[in-house]
């Protein structure tokens, strides 16, 4: 059992999961804070419903993103132990900085939001909660100084074998981070946004369903069902919900276009092949394709067949003009086996890929369609947002249509930012290949690895497969309980997020607790 | 090694990895303190302490606000064990490979089953998740205990710093000795700990139970702990490891009669010291190894070959002067927040949310 192949899909399973989960904790996290600002701002109910509703829902995925989290934290050592002892002496430190700073401040103050309604002052509680979620960023941050390195190593010199750190300054101000990390939150606002529009839509559309709500004179005639805090205010919750929604992820995706732009700029200097790939470019050019014939096994330009292009658009990605070439796969070869070698080196921990001759073109099926996937999923979900940003325009007088097609159509669209997001991430993770950490141009040639070199030497396949099975298997059952817990609260709605607007099930639970709810307001 | 007496095991050591090989017995030792609480109260929840489900709720909501940033001085520890001493972390975390999955499954069902066990009002849902809390708690006291026994203890690591003997060389003799004898330790520890802590923060039969059983098995369940530290006082003890062990002692005994005195804010504060002066023990009778080799002493990871450069460790020096005390404030903070008794007539009747779609509204 090769441990390369394994622990590379181990890794690579174990981490676009964990980032189904992220960008929802970055970016709701973010909005349930702003809600809960209005909310102590305007003092109006459907605020706090909302604050309530949403945060609940944040809740149920935050904990998933903290089990699925735990896992990354150790197998840097686990799987990829010579990685470890090749980078340690920069990259622990980043995330050790991100326990240090981010961690416990997110998991101490989300207890404390958690716990501490009507326990803290509102202004400390809110402060609670943006705390929470300022360390979500700021593990963001943290983490993607990291990674930054990895895809662009700066601040070290060599020393008997391995990068030493120099300059932490400039390994935090990484210019790659400083791209990367609005790059990633804005597309964690894109996800917020589109999670609030599909939700606000379908709980509007069953409230015409349920003969709540109907619509008269094409005005909305707003009712209530009396039972299950399904009042007038809840349809503003759901209202404001569909069009703050749409803001949301608007904003978040001219944020993700925009600093993406920038990190293509970076991109093509830092990881030109990269850029290569994303295009399926064999010679050198201006054109932006379209669409490229390739079978998905493509590994070099005698299986590229480029379709539609439209001259002049790449360069603009890549240098702001028109006519300026990008380098194709062909011109970037030599130019990298003559930078950093054509053959791996000698060495025994290699195995059998000892003094192979190396391949510097990644995986070019998955660069290119991954590439295409991020911005489609994104486009598509910008769309619908501009969609309901139109639609949502006169206060009050509208809601959706009485169509259940429609509402599922806006419910699967939730998924598309996610998927924008992990398309995103593969294609980031599989275009820097053959390296694990991919050489700086400008700096030490030497301080580069190749994935094949970073694989535990001591560690035998089966047990990376018996993680890689365990975890998945895991994970599996772990995301049916996400979904149903989040897909149960979203169908009863605010009311499960506070039991305090409807009667209680229970006669006798006032007698217990009314005088004493000031020692325990939330239980498990 | 043989044990002695001395005091001067640090001359002649490089000043910055022997401060950050202090700093991470100083993680464990938060971590020890923190996370084994709220270990053993989710081990208590099993039917052997916990009577009906008011009871387990409330074992839940004691540890509530509190087990989350608890759990980060493991996480925090493990980033900075590869901070400081990268070659450490690759050794350890790569040689004990299945362990250590298994310890993270542990610690994926935990977090999810003490978020989720509420989320349903149907006794097989929350039997299940109970049992995956229960067994989950065990699991982390049993594996990281293992763990840390064996980066104490050593494992059979050749010159790459690689382990050999196969995936499962920690079940095997005289291995699998100090994985019972660590993993047990931190289990009943945990036990203890968290019994003592029940009683501090519980009110009526839940709180004189927990007192009772605290004061009636305390010295056996942190019996294989004691047990461990004494393995390492013998070898390669020192001035510093005997005096922690007898500190820890004397703890261990105050904790003992304060419980029996009803002074159960001591009783638990005995038992955080028991646990900080045994693991400080451990950590002196360690150094200045880290990792020792059991194949060749050579080969044995040591504060000075392992650690991070002068400049890192620099940085790191900095990154944890300015951010410990912040995080001591404010979990400090967190725990005065929550620092009422609670009672089992505190805990709200369970419903579930399709209940609550039901129900009418509350006029106001």
């Amino acid at each position: 059992m090769d441990p390369l192949a394994v622990g590379r899909w181990q890794f690579g399973i174990t981490t676009v999961y964990h980032f189904f989960m992220v960008p929802l904790t970055l970016g709701l996290g973010m909005v349930v804070t702003f809600l809960y600002i209005r909310y102590l701002m305007t003092k109006k109910d459907e605020y706090k419903r909302m604050t309530k509703f949403w945060g609940k829902l944040y809740l149920i995925n935050f904990a998933m993103g903290v089990a699925t989290g735990l896992v990354q934290e150790f197998q840097f050592g686990m799987a990829w132990s010579e990685y470890s002892r090749f980078v340690g002496d920069v990259f622990g430190a980043p995330l050790a900085m991100e326990g240090m700073f981010a961690f416990f401040v997110e998991s101490t103050f989300l207890g404390l939001w958690i716990f501490g309604w009507d326990r803290l002052k509102p202004k400390v509680h809110a402060f609670c909660l943006f705390m929470a979620v300022l360390g979500s960023w700021i593990s963001a941050f943290f983490i993607l100084v990291a990674n930054s390195w990895m895809q662009h190593p700066v601040g070290v010199e060599m020393v008997d074998g391995r990068p030493r750190m120099t300059d932490i300054g400039a390994v935090i101000f990484n210019p790659t981070a400083w791209v990367t990390f609005p790059h990633v939150i804005f597309g964690a606002i894109q996800v917020a946004g589109g999670f609030l529009v599909g939700i606000a839509w379908y709980k509007l559309y069953r409230r015409r369903k349920d003969g709540i709500d109907s619509v008269k004179d094409g005005k909305v005639v707003i009712g209530d069902a009396g039972i299950g805090a399904r009042d007038k205010t809840d349809y503003w919750v759901w209202w404001r919900s569909l069009r703050i929604g749409a803001i949301v992820g608007l904003i978040g995706f001219a944020g993700v276009g925009a600093s993406g732009h920038l990190q293509a700029q970076l991109m093509i200097h830092e990881q030109p092949m990269k850029m290569a790939a994303a295009e399926a470019v064999c010679e050198d050019t201006t054109a932006f394709s379209v669409f490229t014939y390739m079978s998905p096994t493509a590994s070099s330009c005698e299986d590229i067949h480029p379709v539609i292009e439209i001259p002049g658009v790449l360069s603009f990605l890549g240098h702001d003009n028109f006519d300026t070439k990008v380098p194709g796969i062909e011109t970037l070869e030599p130019k990298y086996e003559e930078a950093f070698g054509s053959h791996l080196p000698n060495d025994e921990i290699l195995g059998e890929r000892a003094g192979q001759k190396i391949n510097y073109v990644p995986p070019i099926f998955i660069s290119y369609w991954g590439f295409r996937a991020m911005i489609g999923f994104g486009g598509i979900a910008a769309l619908a947002h501009l969609y309901v940003l139109w639609f949502t325009r006169k206060k009050g007088t509208g809601t959706v249509p009485d169509s259940k097609l429609w509402s599922n159509t806006f419910i699967a669209l939730i998924m598309a930012p996610f998927f924008g997001n992990a398309f995103g991430w593969i294609f980031t993770e599989m275009g820097r290949q053959p390296f694990v950490v991919v050489p700086n141009w400008e700096g030490d040639h030497a301080v580069k690895m190749f994935t094949a070199q970073a694989v535990s030497s001591g560690v035998d396949g089966y047990e990376i497969l018996f993680s890689l099975i365990t975890l998945g298997l895991i994970y599996g059952i772990l995301m049916v309980v996400e979904v149903y817990l989040l897909k149960k609260y979203v169908k009863v709605g605010v009311a499960a997020a506070m039991p305090e607007l409807v009667e209680s099930p229970h006669d006798d639970e006032d007698k217990n607790t009314g005088s004493k709810r000031d020692v325990l307001e939330f239980a498990y | 090694m043989k044990t002695s007496f001395s005091f001067d095991i640090f001359a002649n050591q490089p000043a910055l990895p022997t401060l950050w090989f202090l700093i991470i017995g100083v993680f464990w030792v938060g971590y020890l303190i923190l996370d084994t609480f709220d270990l053993g109260v989710g081990m208590l929840m099993s039917r052997f302490f916990a009577r009906n489900e008011k009871e387990r709720r409330l074992l839940l909501n004691t540890i509530g606000p509190l087990w989350d940033g608890n759990e980060v001085w493991l996480v925090t520890g493990g980033a900075a064990i590869f901070a400081a001493f990268p070659l450490w972390y690759a050794s350890l975390f790569s040689a004990l490979y299945i362990p250590l999955t298994l310890a993270l499954v542990a610690l994926i069902f935990r977090v999810v089953a003490i978020e989720y066990r509420g989320k349903k009002n149907d006794e097989r849902w929350i039997k299940n998740w109970n049992i995956a809390i229960v067994l989950s708690s065990l699991f982390i006291a049993l594996l990281v205990g293992a763990l840390l026994a064996l980066t104490t203890t050593g494992l059979p690591i050749n010159a790459h710093q690689d382990r050999v003997g196969g995936p499962f060389v920690w079940a095997t003799f005289p291995y699998i000795a100090f994985v019972l004898l660590g993993g047990l330790g931190l289990v009943g520890f945990s036990l203890a700990h968290g019994l003592a802590f029940i009683a501090l923060k519980t009110d009526g039969e839940v709180r004189d139970r927990a007192r009772t059983a605290f004061t009636k098995w305390v010295f056996v369940l942190v019996l294989p702990l004691v047990l461990w530290v004494l393995h390492m006082d013998f070898h390669g003890g020192n001035g510093f490891s005997w005096i922690f062990t007898v500190l820890a002692v004397i703890a261990l005994v105050w904790a003992w009669i304060s419980a029996r005195g009803g002074r159960e804010g001591r009783a638990f504060s005995g038992m955080a010291l028991f646990v900080a002066f045994g693991t400080l023990a451990i950590f002196m009778a360690l150094f200045p190894n880290v990792l020792p080799s059991t194949i060749d002493p050579a080969y044995s990871l040591t504060i000075s070959n392992a650690s991070g450069s002068e400049y890192t460790l620099g940085v790191m020096t900095w990154v944890g002067l300015g951010g410990l005390p912040f995080v001591l404030a404010y979990q400090t903070w967190t725990f005065w927040v929550f620092r009422k008794r609670l009672h089992v007539d505190h805990i709200p009747e369970a419903h579930d949310a399709y209940e609550l779609a039901e129900m009418p509204n509350r006029t106001k």
